[in-house]
């Protein structure tokens, strides 16, 4: 029997890595993570996870760490915010080009300066180029089942490729909320032992992390592009069969009454939830519009995406980052993912609930009915915000 | 050999399956010095051989120890452990 309980986004994730019996956990706390590597050094001090915790001087040690881990065949957990993330970036390559399927979760925090604990999508956005498949929870329930999805399609032997799983940093991590956690049983049914193909070892000798002369890397990085597209069937399949054993379906882009909407609202991450609300009472006022949200963030999930827009006449996306002279990221990224489709919606921006401040249900009214004027008339504003104050000026140019 | 493979031909993660493949790798043409051995002044006392970090000094006829040029890089430190002072560094555009 399963059971229902209340739990924190941090230790619903901590749960998923117990029940997913990892084998080294090597983390390095910072606000909002902290409650993750706390709950999992509990777990092994009181001798409910058999696992090595390696308590680290820095994210760049605790990623290293589990890199050397992975390369002997170990499943690998670890977790950072906002500047952890940064100070590890050297190593977020390096665990996706030499393939080890390290699980981490991000609890997603604002970067500096001026200095914020809170939460935004500015770390996330920072690593959209490492190579990890990425994905966006909603609620604390996903927070467990993707951290257990991830080992399963990261330690695929088709894929073996690092997972990172984004949680709004306190909006998720430090909530509560019900979580319904799985029999180990069916945990042990969904998730096999993992093999490493190429763990090392004395009896046979080879070289990882092998220097790629010019005459080597190109290859070496399309084989990379190649091996990380083709992990969306795993992806798919993964998801596919975590709903047939736990009952919950996952997809690359979560739709919410988009059934003939002529608006689209797209969210990432916790957001999404609060932005229903705002969908259903627009739809109880017989307005077209329905809302999506990418759960799959890399590999860019083009087919479904295209799918699911491509009769909207309008699709609004609201980022939680700004790409300093360019934007809100995710809106250049959808934007771009349509430029050559026909009928394509126009597509829209705002930008808004950046270093932790509040999205309300108005909020989200706004960057709608905002969103719409826009489509119809343009924008003559550098940048289209909610909820940041004084008047926007024009472009700059 | 490299500038043949295609992406195909990668291995996951680029990793190199063949143990010792470092061996047919020329790290002798970086070498701006080399070692050159006084056999008068050497006492044999294979202190160069136990050092050389690229396992690039081997034993040779008579009991001295010499430096393979294919893949000695010229760091120096032979000459900087021979307490008989019988390795010289010497540029190598010297004769």
């Amino acid at each position: 029997m399963s059971r229902r309980v209340a739990l924190e986004a941090s230790h619903a994730a901590a749960e998923a890595a117990r029940m997913a019996d990892v084998d080294v956990i090597s983390a390095y706390p910072i606000t909002p993570q902290t409650h993750i590597p706390e709950r999992l050094a509990e777990m092994v001090a009181d001798g409910e996870l058999n696992a090595a915790y390696i308590p680290v001087e820095s994210e760049h040690s605790a990623l290293s760490a589990c890199l050397g881990a992975a390369a002997v065949g170990a499943r690998t957990f670890t977790a950072t915010a906002g500047q952890g993330l940064e100070l590890m970036h050297e190593v977020v390559y390096v665990a996706s080009s030499m393939r080890y399927p390290v699980v981490m979760t991000v609890c997603n925090r604002a970067l500096s300066a001026p200095l914020s604990v809170w939460g935004d999508h500015s770390d996330a956005m920072a690593v959209r180029d490492i190579g990890w498949i990425q994905v966006f929870c909603q609620n604390n329930q996903e927070a467990f089942d993707l951290t257990l999805w991830a080992f399963r399609v990261g330690e695929d032997p088709k894929v073996l490729l690092p997972v990172m799983i984004h949680i709004d940093g306190f909006h998720l991590s430090h909530v509560t909320e019900p979580v319904i956690l799985p029999e180990q049983e069916e945990v042990d049914r969904f998730l096999p032992r993992f093999h490493y193909p190429f763990a090392l070892d004395p009896n046979r000798p080879m070289t990882h992390g092998a220097f790629g002369p010019p005459e080597i890397y190109s290859e070496a990085k399309l084989a990379q592009e190649v091996a990380f597209r083709n992990s969306k069937a795993v992806i798919l399949r993964g998801w596919r069969e975590f709903g047939d054993i736990f009952g919950r379906y996952y997809h690359p882009v979560e739709e919410y009454r988009t059934e003939n909407a002529e608006t689209l609202f797209l969210t990432m991450g916790s957001f999404t939830e609060t932005a229903k609300i705002v969908i259903d009472a627009r739809r109880g006022k017989g307005e077209a519009i329905g809302l999506i949200s990418l759960r799959l963030w890399r590999p860019f999930p083009f087919e479904e995406f295209r799918r699911i827009v491509k009769d909207a006449k309008i699709l609004i996306v609201f980022d939680r980052c700004i790409s300093p002279g360019m934007g809100g990221p995710v809106f250049s990224e959808v934007r771009s993912a349509l430029y050559d489709e026909e009928p394509r919606p126009k597509v829209v921006g705002l930008i808004g609930g950046l270093g932790g401040r509040d999205m309300s249900e108005k909020d989200f009214d706004y960057v709608i009915s905002r969103g719409g004027e826009i489509a119809e008339k343009g924008s003559e504003k550098m940048l289209e915000t909610v909820g940041i104050r004084g008047e926007m000026v024009g472009t700059g140019e | 050999m490299a500038d043949k493979l295609t992406w195909k031909d990668m291995e996951v993660g680029n990793i190199v399956t063949e143990a010792g493949s470092a061996s047919f790798r020329r790290t002798g043409d970086w070498r701006t010095e080399r070692p050159i051995l006084d056999k008068e002044k050497c006492i044999k006392c294979a202190l160069c051989w136990i050092y050389c970090p690229d396992v690039a000094i081997k034993p040779s006829e008579g009991g001295y120890y010499e430096a393979d040029l294919y893949y000695c890089k010229g760091c120096g430190i032979c000459a900087r452990i021979c307490p008989a002072e019988a390795i010289m560094m010497t540029e190598e555009e010297e004769k």
